[in-house]
């Protein structure tokens, strides 16, 4: 937002307010349709599952799984709630750190990027959930072999994103401080780094849903605790409430840890950029 | 007056892939203390390459370039660049956008930066310290890059097609309010352009360089009866178009 929003508002022509109201009125019909789809979904779940038409041991209910929300003390959900999520920032944030400094020493040496280049496309193709039992080996079977997974899922590919983002850098900005005299250290503190903030922050939003996918899946090989735990365990013991519930409260989670990052980034790309 | 550098029989072969590329061919020339020297050629003839070599960030195949009697090897901190775009960063206001060069030397005393606030008040742009680039015109962003460069007291300028990134109307004022810049502060100046008018109405001397492999082809005095007109006013002197058909047809010839 510009400072100039602050002076006093210019007095609105005619098509100006239409058009401002078409514009709310576009807004409000989306909202509206989104939150009617859900509603009516949930709806037919609900009717359906009552009148038997679908098996509400197999697909479960609404109304079940609401109860088995209000039962979250009891059965434990609260806790599962929080060791995944304890296990997603912890993967993500290593993820990132590990990621940024890696892309840093790559764009360093062009020699070492480029011996390193094949490997990292063929290490960015492979699944790493195929290695998934070969962490549980190297690190033993817990939380650690948990957020090695997580790892694994988000690093290669913050660095391929951040290394591809210092090596787009205007040219012609990185010469100016050139021409005055700065290292390579300083070329990536003053110019590099500071245009990539975008960068680093899209890799975050990427990176911290990665990490959800590496726990999880990482939970569903070798947990005694998480919703990935609670997830393959109902499946198990066929309580498919507790899975369907896991299931809603991961896609909330997913949507919590996400916004966070883009509010982070709003909260420094208003501090630090000036862009209009 | 004295000569304060001389480019001395210099040569640039490029090695490619598929071969040897002679860019420059045996270029030798001086430029006083407080002289205006333009560079003009056909495009692809390798001025910006020659003006690279002049500020030490590439090292010629033959010869050398001397900075008052001084051999340069590597980045001089005696040499200002301006390049085609300001090139401003977006996230510094216009105050440590200006300071960005003795920032980057490790050369932030109170003195330099009472040099640059003066410069700041000097040319406009001391209300402004504050604002972010987006927020000037591309005039004004222009000046701001100049300050960047005069803030770190260069012997010497080095102009790379600079303002080429601006559009016809707002590089005719930039041209205008450059010269006059560089003159109040006496500065020497050595710009690379492939715009013949625009090298007339700013310079002292005017070299002219073949096509590649490029060599000069002639070295051409501009006098004008008044030394004080701007750029603009020039452009209005009866031997502004003698000096610009001279120089059309040097060119034309090796087209």
């Amino acid at each position: 937002m510009s400072m100039y929003n602050q002076t006093a508002a210019p007095p609105v022509s005619r098509e100006r307010a239409a058009y401002l109201q078409k514009r709310k009125r576009k807004k409000y019909m989306i909202r509206t349709v989104q939150v009617s789809m859900v509603i009516i979904l949930l709806a037919l779940w609900e009717i359906l599952a009552d009148i038997g038409v679908i098996d509400s041991f197999i697909m479960s209910q609404p109304s079940r799984m609401v109860k088995t929300l209000l039962h979250l003390s009891e059965n434990g959900l609260l806790t599962h709630l929080g060791v995944t999520c304890a296990e997603t920032l912890v993967g993500f944030l290593l993820g990132t750190m590990l990621g940024v400094g890696l892309a840093v020493l790559l764009w360093w040496s062009k020699t070492l990027s480029c011996i390193c280049e094949p490997f990292l496309v063929v290490l960015n193709a492979l699944p790493k959930i195929a290695l998934g039992p070969v962490f549980i080996v190297w690190v033993g079977a817990g939380v650690q072999a948990i957020i090695v997974m997580a790892l694994a899922i988000s690093l290669i590919v913050t660095v391929l994103e951040m290394l591809n983002g210092f090596l787009s850098t205007d040219e012609e900005t990185i010469t100016m401080v050139r021409t005055f005299g700065a290292d390579r250290r300083q070329v990536f503190t003053k110019v590099v780094m500071p245009s990539n903030l975008h960068t680093l922050f899209h890799s975050m939003k990427v990176n911290i849903g990665l990490s959800l996918v590496g726990v999880i899946a990482g939970e569903f090989l070798v947990s005694k605790a998480g919703l990935g735990y609670l997830i393959v365990y109902g499946g198990q013991v066929f309580k498919l409430d507790l899975v369907m519930t896991s299931v809603v409260i991961l896609a909330v989670v997913a949507a919590l840890l996400y916004q966070s990052v883009v509010i982070a980034e709003r909260a420094v790309t208003r501090k630090i950029s000036h862009r209009n | 007056m004295e000569e304060i550098l001389t480019v001395d029989r210099i040569s640039q072969t490029y090695q490619a892939e598929n071969g040897e590329l002679t860019a420059l061919d045996d270029i030798s020339f001086t430029v006083k203390k407080g002289e205006f020297v333009s560079i003009v050629g056909p495009s692809g003839c390798g001025k910006s390459t020659l003006l690279s070599i002049v500020a030490g960030m590439i090292r010629p195949t033959y010869g050398r370039v001397l900075l008052q009697g001084e051999p340069i090897e590597g980045i001089s901190p005696h040499i200002g660049y301006m390049l085609q775009r300001d090139n401003l960063l977006e996230w510094r206001n216009i105050y440590r956008n200006v300071v960005l060069g003795l920032e980057i030397r490790k050369k932030l005393t109170k003195e330099n930066e009472e040099y640059v606030q003066g410069l700041l008040k000097a040319y406009g742009l001391w209300e402004f310290r504050d604002k972010y680039p987006s927020q000037l015109s591309g005039g004004m962003r222009q000046r701001a890059a100049l300050i960047r460069t005069l803030a770190v007291k260069p012997d010497i300028f080095l102009l790379d097609e600079a303002f080429s990134a601006l559009d016809y109307q707002t590089r005719l004022a930039v041209t205008d309010d450059v010269r006059r810049i560089l003159k109040l502060e006496q500065k020497t100046t050595l710009m690379v352009t492939h715009d013949i008018a625009e090298s007339i109405s700013m310079s002292d001397r005017i070299i002219v360089l073949s096509r590649r492999p490029a060599h000069i082809s002639r070295i051409m005095e501009i006098p004008f009866d008044n030394p004080e007109l701007t750029p603009l006013q020039r452009r209005e002197q009866h031997p502004f178009q003698e000096y610009f058909n001279t120089i059309w047809r040097e060119l034309d010839v090796h087209v």
